[in-house]
């Protein structure tokens, strides 16, 4: 029975129901998106008021007159009750007022408007050097099973799941930048450029191409090539290793015995049939990355000095600048969250099977 | 048959894959070789094995294997020595401190951080996912919205942001890790609970008036438990990562402890003329989590062979 029909029939037994049930599901998905997003705020909240002795003593240090204590304690809402200050902070946080940083003297959420844009240009070139080469290493393991080829791709996978990725940084910038000259380190841009540049999205390498910059897209690519691929290398290590799992299933599927039959070249029913399958869950998989590559980019963007949001939590966790991390901790893990529900939400597009339940 | 050949090698053999054990002993055993024997069959997984178990002689035996002390270097004399010099196999650090005695050292930081970390874990995520698994209803609506709410968090961030409260140290990057570690195995153990919640052997023993405390625990939780060790052998391999990455970071163990993700931010410094002082402790840091990684790739295969087919 084709959807349609299965719909058509639901209607004509309970035409309320049809109208309900999607919406019923909206309002569900909506509540978990809530709750997630209040425990969120929750956890950051506790870590921040609750866990150190005074948060006063950490605005004023130890030496402040008691008068001035007071006041403080006041102005930041501390003689509330708990559930009140939650209150108030949950409502500073969904107007975006993290409060200001003390090493910048900004509001913690201009700094990550300025910075957040670094950090997503190089995850989003590492997800495309992970997914460009995990993918078909992935399918070529998949098809080549138990040969040399496989080992190779599960050892580099292995490799990958294992090497601390500060480590490999550092490395790579000895040989990379230091030993053979190749890439350009540190930061985003050369000083040449810094100034004379001025990019609108905040993504430097689409700006440079889209104003003709050559030279600029160059020393852009230049710079952000060799963090990229690191993070790419860790994508890699995950897509490939999913990918093979996947093509395997799908490889051992009747359809593929009936492809086989019809005369199907073995390319076209790789490339064209298997993976297409394959394809629905690796979405996932591939969205599930780029937020982990959001998190890795805290080590790498302090190796590289790449002034993202990773760097200026670091940076601010070494000047304890709480307000700050606290600001980059939440927009890390509600951009984590926002990844892992619309994953959720293309696989349900994306599968046909979970539109007829 | 059984009982005649227990003294020759070849008996033990033919006794521990019996086909018709004894005695449940026997069986339990027996299984427990077949086991062994599907992962001695990976030589990977036992080339991972050899390593943990040389982590765990190294760590117990720091004191006699290092040749120099991991604290007192010899500024004057010994300072940034590149490896091989005489002496000090893996060269020396900035202090003139002995690398390899470092490193050696280091591994017990290395142990203690995976062992307390599955310690608190572990049973955590297991009696949280059997409880909301097997009670069902309200409680594991609660539980596990609670659980995917640790489980929505970047863990290193969290880790971060967590020591960023505690103040550094190596037992608050362990709580900080521990906090973010627990989720998995608690959504694990629920799926596992959740496929023998009503199976016969469950109603069975309810019937003979077990309690639900007796029934998860001594029913449920073994069920799950294979499952759990492969899955926290997986994690370890991360959850070295990220502790180095706490001491990279200089908030994991504070100097002069010889951690090895601490070791090589001290290094970082030297990187492009010293390129040893940072690159000795990364492999060690390298061959241990691959080691988790091989054991754990290994575990799977042979606890789960319908796992190990694909």
């Amino acid at each position: 029975m084709s959807p349609t029909v299965a719909a058509a029939s639901r209607t004509g037994s309970r035409p309320a129901a049809r109208l309900w049930r999607p919406l019923l599901g909206l309002i569900r998905f909506a509540a978990v998106v809530a709750t997630t997003f209040l425990g969120l705020l929750a956890v950051t909240f506790f870590i921040g008021r609750v866990i150190p002795v005074d948060p006063v003593l950490a605005v004023l240090g130890d030496r402040a007159p008691a008068s001035a204590m007071e006041r403080v304690r006041e102005e930041m809402g501390l003689n509330l009750p708990l559930w009140q200050q939650f209150v108030l902070y949950v409502r500073q946080a969904l107007s975006g007022d993290f409060g200001t940083s003390v090493l910048t003297t900004n509001a913690v959420m201009d700094d990550i408007r300025r910075v957040f844009p670094a950090t997503i240009e190089l995850a989003t070139l590492g997800t495309l050097i992970g997914t460009g080469l995990g993918v078909p290493l992935g399918v070529l393991a998949a098809v080549k099973r138990g040969s040399l080829t496989d080992q190779i791709v599960r050892v580099i996978g292995l490799v990958g799941y294992s090497v601390p990725i500060f480590w490999l940084a550092l490395l790579s910038l000895l040989i990379f930048y230091a030993r053979l000259g190749w890439v350009a380190y540190p930061g985003r841009i050369g000083v040449a450029f810094e100034y004379s540049f001025t990019s609108t999205t905040g993504l430097y390498l689409l700006d440079a191409l889209w104003q003709g910059e050559w030279e600029v897209a160059w020393d852009v690519f230049r710079h952000i090539i060799l963090p990229a691929s690191l993070l790419g290398y860790f994508s890699l290590a995950y897509i490939s290793r999913m990918t093979r799992s996947f093509m395997l299933n799908e490889l051992g599927q009747e359809y593929i015995v009936a492809a086989r039959a019809k005369g199907l070249s073995e390319a076209r029913i790789i490339w064209c049939h298997a993976l297409r399958n394959a394809a629905v869950p690796l979405v996932t998989v591939i969205a599930l990355s780029y937020a982990n590559l959001l998190e890795g980019s805290v080590l790498t963007e302090t190796v590289f000095s790449w002034p993202g949001l990773g760097l200026y939590i670091t940076n601010s966790l070494q000047n304890a600048d709480m307000n700050a991390v606290l600001g980059g901790t939440l927009v890390i893990g509600a951009t984590f969250i926002g990844i892992n529900l619309l994953s959720d939400l293309l696989y349900r597009l994306l599968d046909p099977r979970t539109h007829a339940r | 048959m059984s009982e005649a050949g227990i003294g020759s090698g070849q008996g033990t053999r033919a006794w521990l894959l019996s086909e018709y054990p004894a005695s449940r002993m026997q069986a339990r055993l027996g299984r427990a070789y077949a086991t062994w024997l599907r992962f001695a069959a990976n030589r990977l997984a036992v080339v991972g094995l050899a390593i943990l178990i040389a982590l765990v002689l190294v760590a117990t035996f720091a004191g006699v294997l290092a040749p120099h002390s991991p604290y007192a270097g010899d500024l004057a004399g010994a300072r940034l020595l590149p490896p091989l010099s005489p002496g000090h196999l893996l060269g020396t650090d900035d202090q003139g401190r002995d690398i390899l005695s470092r490193l050696i050292y280091g591994s017990r930081l290395t142990l203690a951080v995976v062992l307390m970390v599955a310690v608190l874990t572990a049973p955590v995520g297991l009696l949280v996912g059997t409880v909301a698994g097997y009670a069902g209803g309200i409680i594991d609506t609660a539980l596990m919205r609670v659980t995917d709410i640790f489980l929505a968090f970047p863990k290193l961030v969290l880790a971060l942001a967590l020591v960023a409260a505690l103040g550094p140290g190596i037992e608050n990057a362990v709580i900080a890790i521990a906090i973010t570690s627990w989720p998995p195995y608690a959504r694990m153990a629920r799926a596992e609970t959740l496929a023998v919640r009503h199976a016969d052997y469950i109603d069975a023993i309810r019937l003979m008036g077990a309690s639900p405390l007796r029934i998860v625990l001594r029913h449920v939780m073994p069920m799950c438990l294979s499952s759990l060790i492969v899955r926290v052998t997986l994690d370890m391999a991360g959850i070295i990562l990220i502790a180095a990455g706490l001491g990279f970071l200089g908030l994991g163990a504070q100097p002069p402890a010889p951690e090895w993700g601490a070791m090589i931010a001290s290094g970082r410094r030297f990187i492009l003329d010293q390129w040893w002082v940072a690159t000795m402790p990364g492999m060690a840091i390298l061959i241990v989590s691959l080691g988790f990684n091989l054991v754990g790739d290994g575990l799977r295969d042979a606890l789960d062979p319908r796992e190990a087919e694909r």
